[in-house]
């Protein structure tokens, strides 16, 4: 019996301290897939940045379907990761249902929304994805020879309508007649993998008129630009930059600076702050994409414009409106 | 609605009704002969990594489309060796090929690229181009043929050309010849075929090799031609719908071109819902119009449109008597 207590004790000791040797983060990347050039490989880039600068490690898990989701967050939580950062609104629900039972694990939802008054070990992170969208509408409206301009959204959910909400506000903004279209791809997470989709819809947004085409539909919207190229028009990339897949051809690109947020937590570890963040344009949670690859479709005044409504937006003076406050938009009907 | 936006539409449905129509000849191949292929996803899947990959390794469009068929040909035999020699449960085997194709394509592509189960971008002739028909530019001020000889009927890649011949094609191989004849008695009556002193078994591994050649056309059109590389799943459920559309031509060659037309139809209209809206005046969401070939498929099944009868031996795994 003493033989049997020791060696539970043992054991216990050796999984206490497995378990605080282990306490590394974890990144679980949603169903688009961590290399999606897009909202992902920017979670991806922040979890890199940080194990590059701490030289730490961290576990990730992609999700490949629906149902993996709660069993990825419990097998993580029990191997002891800490913090456990998920991106994508698909992981609320989940994080939801296990967080109570880990409750000294910090878990982080980026994009989706966990009530932190019955959670109070959860961090929802979200972004002012219409104040970034406004912006590159601007620069949209003032590109397009046509006086038309559009808007492909992946799944049809309230996340990506504020995307849309944005852009067409900045467009209207700049030319008050300026028509806008908008198409999503689907109503199932199918729309986010539908390049061939995708593509027809530009082809179809171009015979309406369109020039220049935001897309917020992840590997769909790779082919989206990819049609833009060929068609050629111009095209507005999201969430990472994309102004290099078609150099020339990407007017600039929304940023969704996921990396940022992926970093901060992971950087935070153990002692996360779970007061529930909003990373806005004073926040430079979100922005526009300039490089070398889009240097030449930008004109000085196209910038300085952009420039100066992200300043009156940051101090206040600007307010774009967000969709999700209400379920409205000013500036589009969908 | 004008004449130019209903050419638009009609090209994008002849983009977007190719890989279906390819895939529907594909599995009428299949389960004419009495193999039923719920696969007709996961080779399409298949071929389209292997086409862009190798597409875009040689620079070679035709290279990636030899690699596309076969690769879709290798999914064609393990389905063939579960359900024909093995006489395994032939959806079984089909959905269990999906699943394969689904994991295998990413694996490979992310080994290969690291780009996370993408090909990298074709460019040049690594891709299938457009190819303008003889006289478009001329003719288009011509009215209303114009129009349609330019936007429709020219501008396409070859291998939606290759795709439309090959229905008159399938008609004659499976009505008018010899082959044809057994490989349909192969479905419908496989003893008799057996008595008649033709191995049944043969004539399913040939049918087989057909689906397995069009499929991999379907796959690579769509890597390669509409797209230009391989993404995840990029089939998005073709295979299933050019199933239904099969099923709605009742296995028959000519009718499957007008299904699969009519289906690349909606989905064309679901890209346009402001045509649909000013033509109807009533304002019908997406949803539903990419929904219809399934809703059009119940009726069909349902026996509205006279009755849709599979091959009879469709689904079983000959057993010669002894």
């Amino acid at each position: 019996m003493t033989l049997m207590k020791n060696l539970m004790g043992a054991a216990a000791t050796l999984a206490l301290t497995a378990g605080l040797a282990s306490a590394e983060p974890a990144i679980i990347y949603d169903l688009g897939g961590k290399f999606d050039k897009s909202f992902n490989e920017a979670a991806f880039n922040g979890a890199e940045k940080w194990a590059k600068e701490t030289g730490g490690t961290y576990k990730e898990l992609e999700m490949q379907n629906e149902a993996q989701r709660e069993q990825a967050l419990r097998s993580l939580a029990e191997e002891g990761a800490n913090p456990i950062v998920t991106t994508g609104f698909g992981m609320s629900d989940p994080i939801a249902a296990v967080a109570a039972d880990f409750p000294d694990t910090k878990f982080v939802t980026i994009d989706g929304w966990v009530d932190p008054a019955a959670h109070p070990n959860v961090l929802t992170i979200g972004f002012s994805e219409h104040e970034g969208s406004y912006l590159v509408g601007m620069m949209a409206a003032m590109a397009s020879k046509t006086g038309t301009v559009s808007f492909i959204g992946g799944m049809d959910i309230p996340l990506i309508r504020n995307f849309a909400c944005g852009y067409a506000q900045g467009a209207k903004a700049v030319k008050p007649d300026v028509t806008f279209i908008s198409s999503m791809t689907g109503t199932t997470p199918a729309a986010w993998n539908d390049p061939v989709k995708g593509a027809e819809l530009a082809k179809a947004q171009k015979a309406q008129g369109s020039d220049v085409i935001f897309a917020a539909a992840g590997g769909t919207g790779v082919g989206v630009l990819q049609a833009a190229a060929d068609e050629g028009i111009l095209s507005v990339g999201v969430d990472s930059n994309q102004n290099y897949l078609f150099p020339g051809k990407v007017l600039t690109s929304m940023l969704k600076r996921v990396d940022v947020a992926v970093y901060n937590s992971m950087k935070a570890g153990d002692a996360l702050d779970t007061t529930t963040q909003t990373l806005d344009l004073k926040a430079d949670g979100v922005g526009y994409a300039m490089d070398d690859n889009n240097a030449a479709l930008v004109t000085p005044e196209m910038k300085a414009a952009v420039d100066a409504a992200a300043d009156k937006i940051k101090s206040g003076e600007l307010v774009v409106h967000d969709y999700r406050t209400d379920n409205m938009c000013p500036a589009a009907e969908f | 609605m004008d004449y130019d936006t209903l050419m638009q539409i009609l090209g994008s449905t002849v983009r977007l009704g190719t890989p279906l129509l390819l895939a529907c000849l594909a599995g009428l191949f299949s389960e004419r002969s009495g193999v039923f292929d719920i696969g007709l996803e996961g080779k399409m899947l298949a071929a389209a990594m292997a086409a862009a990959t190798v597409a875009f390794m040689t620079g070679s469009a035709w290279i990636g489309l030899g690699a596309g068929i076969v690769a879709s040909l290798l999914f064609s035999a393990l389905h063939g060796l579960a359900s024909i020699t093995f006489k395994g449960n032939q959806l079984i085997s089909g959905v269990a090929l999906n699943f394969l194709a689904s994991g295998l394509t990413v694996l490979i592509a992310q080994a290969l690229f690291k780009q996370g189960g993408r090909t990298p971008a074709l460019a040049g002739d690594a891709r299938f181009n457009p190819i303008d028909l003889p006289f478009a530019e001329a003719l288009k001020d011509l009215p209303l043929l114009g129009p349609l000889y330019a936007q429709v009927i020219s501008g396409h890649s070859i291998l939606v050309y290759a795709a439309f011949a090959a229905v008159p094609l399938s008609w004659w191989l499976l009505n008018r010849t010899r082959f044809g004849l057994r490989l349909r008695a192969a479905g419908e009556n496989p003893a008799a075929l057996d008595t008649a002193g033709v191995s049944v078994v043969r004539m399913r591994y040939a049918a087989l090799f057909i689906t397995g050649v069009l499929c991999g056309l379907a796959g690579a059109y769509m890597a390669t031609a509409l797209q230009a590389g391989f993404g995840r799943e990029m089939t998005a459920g073709r295979g299933y719908i050019a199933l239904a559309a099969l099923i709605f031509a009742k296995w028959r060659a000519l009718p499957a071109l007008g299904a699969t037309m009519l289906f690349g139809f909606f989905q064309a209209l679901a890209l346009r819902p402001d045509v649909v809206e000013a033509v109807t005046h009533v304002k019908i969401s997406g949803s539903f119009l990419d929904a219809l070939p399934y809703i059009l498929t119940v009726i069909a099944v349902a026996g509205f449109i006279g009755k849709s009868i599979p091959p009879r031996a469709g689904g079983e795994p000959y057993v010669k008597e002894r």
